[in-house]
């Protein structure tokens, strides 16, 4: 009895202290991104693997997931005869929900995993202890660049997702099942409001900040050998994921 | 001259530093030998701090640098030049920006005077011309040669080596402990070398220190280490399996 209670006391105290440390991580390299001197050079350079890199599985995924629900849509409003809304529909969940967290999933297996694995390598190789030998800092060298890149692209990541999507749904709803093109832009018209497009930004930037700070996290701090980044690369990915969720789902629930 | 007290570190349970206490004389090689495993590396990461132990003191130049602020740490940092066991170059860059690396970070230097030192260096350990390459085309023994051109190009005061020579062939074994021997008469460094390449490490050592069971067992001028009587000393020289070093 007495051992079970040290058992969960001690894994309680090693979570709590692992939940320290993830947010030490976080702070220290926002707070080092807005010290000087700023790395240009290296955020462009991220903005490249971010942005660039992730560009083509965005616009991919986001042309199918706008063509499913052209029919998805479409199929739920006929049975209300209320077709002319799907263009309406189809871009409320985009902007609102799918947009951000579809391209965040997108983002996390192209870019976030990536750089766990980077990252873990580094540690693995004795590069980041190199850098520390140089008497640089690595979070500002390899993260902070990283965090910065991610909250440029991410939500142009997703509002290229928004575009696609309601184009794939515009191909489906007016040009195979006969929505008319007037009503498919009318309804998108009347009813998305700045409040969607903001709602689904701030989304967008946050779950920038989350899969690169917990990707970066676990590589950093990835055991130094093979098995310790496949590890850590596999962990980033399901935490990230997992962490999109719950973060998504509270800030639905205060901005809706 | 640095100063190590006392020292321990442990990775969970398993006690990698017992209380090590060893003095490296300013200007002089010091060579470390031990098992494989026996924390040479971990007691090495502890002279620049890049692990901090969890009980005991450093002291470079009287100065206790586990106390110190991050600011003043790399200060005494940028007075060390590292050569790691992998080399552990950065590979999103060619062999000349690994050199360049630290003088573009740290220095206030122009780009032709980078160019200049970074060349000399290079060729120094004989890797002239080699600078346009990435550190995946590099053999082992070139990467090792870029790594100790990258450690030497910050003119340190301390360089720490951490097996030059081990997996190289027994010439470029040669060849880079005569590069270390050469740099060090150049620039009067004091130098810290954990190697398992004996005797031939003896050549260029001043004193040798043995490491084993967590604490510093014997350390000693190199030319008296292996007549020593210790029998720790003894099984690590000879390579015996029974003895004082359990194994396994
Ligand atoms: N960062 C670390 N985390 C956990 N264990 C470590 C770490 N670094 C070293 N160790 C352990 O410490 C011991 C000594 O390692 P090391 O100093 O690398 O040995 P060597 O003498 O061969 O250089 C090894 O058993 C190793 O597993
Ligand atoms: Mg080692």
């Amino acid at each position: 009895m007495l051992f079970l209670l040290s058992q969960i006391g001690r894994f309680t105290l090693r979570q709590l202290s692992e939940m320290g440390r993830i947010f030490l991580f976080l702070l220290s390299a926002v707070g080092l991104a807005f010290r000087p001197p700023a790395k240009l050079r290296l955020v462009v350079y991220h903005l490249k693997t971010i942005g660039v890199d992730s560009l083509s599985v965005v616009l991919l995924s986001g042309f199918f997931t706008g063509m499913v629900m052209g029919f998805q849509f479409y199929y739920s409003l006929r049975k209300f005869n209320a077709e002319s809304w799907l263009g309406s529909a189809a871009a409320l969940s985009l902007l609102r929900e799918l947009g951000p967290v579809l391209s965040a999933f997108m983002v996390t297996g192209r870019t976030g995993s990536a750089m766990a694995a980077e990252l873990g390598t580094m540690r693995a190789t004795e590069q980041i202890d190199a850098l520390s030998s140089m008497a640089i800092n690595p979070v500002k060298y390899l993260v902070s660049p990283r965090i910065i890149a991610s909250l440029i692209a991410m939500p142009l990541l997703t509002a290229i997702f928004d575009v696609v999507g309601i184009f794939g749904a515009y191909i489906i709803g007016v040009g195979l099942l006969g929505v008319s093109s007037g009503s498919y832009f009318a309804g998108m018209d009347t009813s998305v409001v700045f409040q969607d497009v903001y709602s689904g930004f701030v989304k967008s930037l946050s779950f920038g900040l989350i899969i690169t700070w917990v990707c970066c996290y676990k590589g950093f701090n990835a055991p130094p050998m093979a098995t310790g980044v496949s590890k850590a690369t596999t962990e980033s990915v399901v935490l990230s994921f997992v962490l999109v969720l719950v973060w998504d789902y509270f800030l639905t629930s205060i901005m809706l | 001259m640095i100063r190590v007290v006392d020292l321990h570190k442990s990775f969970g349970t398993q006690r990698v530093l017992r209380g090590v206490n060893l003095e490296f004389v300013t200007g002089k090689t010091t060579t470390i030998v031990g098992t494989s495993g026996c924390g040479k590396t971990v007691l090495l990461k502890h002279l620049n701090l890049l692990l901090t132990p969890d009980r005991g003191e450093i002291l470079v130049d009287g100065t206790d640098i586990t106390k110190l602020k991050q600011k003043e740490l790399y200060e005494i940092r940028s007075r060390f030049g590292v050569l790691f066991q992998g080399a552990a170059l950065l590979d999103s860059m060619t062999i000349f920006d690994n050199v360049a690396f630290p003088l573009r970070e740290k220095t206030r230097l122009n780009e032709t005077e980078i160019q200049k030192k970074v060349d000399d260096r290079l060729e120094q350990v004989g890797l002239e011309g080699m600078g346009y390459k990435f550190p995946a085309e590099l053999s082992g023994g070139m990467r090792k040669r870029a790594g100790l051109a990258r450690a030497l190009v910050t003119d340190p005061q301390i360089v720490l080596f951490d097996e030059p020579t081990t997996g190289l062939d027994p010439i470029l074994a040669a060849s880079i402990h005569q590069l270390i021997a050469r740099t060090q008469r150049t620039f009067g460094f004091t130098a810290v070398v954990v190697s398992h390449t004996i005797p031939q490490v003896f050549d260029i050592s001043d004193y040798v220190a043995i490491l084993a069971n967590g604490v510093i067992e014997e350390i000693k001028p190199s030319n008296e280490f292996q007549a020593s009587k210790n029998p720790i000393v003894q099984q690590f020289i000879r390579g015996d399996t029974e003895g004082p070093i359990q194994v396994l």
